[in-house]
């Protein structure tokens, strides 16, 4: 029962802090490299400009829902298992979502990367 | 690829080993929880542990964040995957969970990726990017411009 628990929140772990990576990563390529504009502007500006952007806002919130269902899942079961487990599904689905929703170019260096940190994390959480 | 921006990777991978540990420390003091007793969890914050885990979270999250104003998604997550081998290792070595010979071939696969994706490029600029001006800038991604 307790294994139940702690899968059910890994799968939703995995679901909220994708949307929430893909939303943030997206969100971060608009504003700009932030190092750039802390040095033009100042620390101020690029924290204006962050919290400016809509789509930075929807992924905290679901970065939120990923932190109380870690918080959760740590409660129920292992260390080990919980981060491992959903941080290998998150990354699979990253991967994907990432080429289908934000149109990154993953070429064969990125994928053999993304096939070994996935397995080397799937392994983890045998 | 500067100096500043491995650290800012290398910040991403050591904050949240951190805050993760932080939090496992936490929440083995409380205990189990359960869908009936939710205000206990919104309580959690309460206990040092999970305070100071919270904190680590939040300076990783604004490296993180830092990152991905320079970086592609795919880039930035397999880069700072060590993540999950320092937490299996803080595991082991302070609470105590077992690392069975799986688990370490898991560990060594993860550490080749890591290897594998941060010898390429850090950035593929889209035709959908409005700031496209970075892109001139960096030489290697200049290469795969459409």
């Amino acid at each position: 029962m307790k294994d139940l628990y702690a899968w059910s929140a890994i799968g939703l772990i995995v679901l909220a802090s994708t949307t929430g990576d893909v939303l943030l990563s997206y969100s971060m390529k608009r504003v700009g490299d932030v190092g750039e504009l802390w040095k033009r502007r100042g620390v101020l500006a690029v924290i204006g400009r962050v919290l400016a952007t809509p789509t930075f806002t929807l992924g905290l919130m679901a970065m939120g829902v990923a932190f109380y269902s870690l918080l959760f899942g740590l409660s129920w079961g292992n260390l080990s298992l919980v981060v491992p487990a959903s941080a290998s599904l998150t990354f699979v689905a990253n991967a994907v979502a990432a080429r289908v929703f934000l149109h990154e170019r993953v070429g064969r260096r990125r994928w053999i990367a993304a096939l070994l940190v996935a397995s080397g994390v799937v392994l983890m959480a045998v | 690829m500067t100096l500043r921006k491995y650290l800012v990777l290398a910040g991403i991978t050591l904050f949240s080993t951190a805050g993760d540990s932080l939090l496992a420390r936490g929440m083995k003091d409380l205990g189990g929880f359960s869908l009936h007793n939710f205000s206990g969890l919104l309580l959690a914050i309460l206990n040092p542990w999970v305070a100071m885990g919270i904190l680590f979270l939040l300076t990783f999250f604004a490296c993180y964040m830092s990152a991905l104003s320079w970086a592609d998604l795919t880039y930035v997550l397999p880069a700072t995957s060590l993540a999950y081998v320092l937490v299996a290792l803080i595991g082991h070595f302070r609470l105590h969970e077992a690392i069975s010979p799986t688990r370490w071939l898991g560990i060594a696969l993860i550490a080749a990726g890591v290897g594998f994706v941060a010898a390429g490029p850090s950035f593929t600029p889209s035709h959908e990017r409005p700031n496209s001006r970075n892109a001139s800038r960096d030489p290697v991604s200049a290469e795969v411009k459409p």
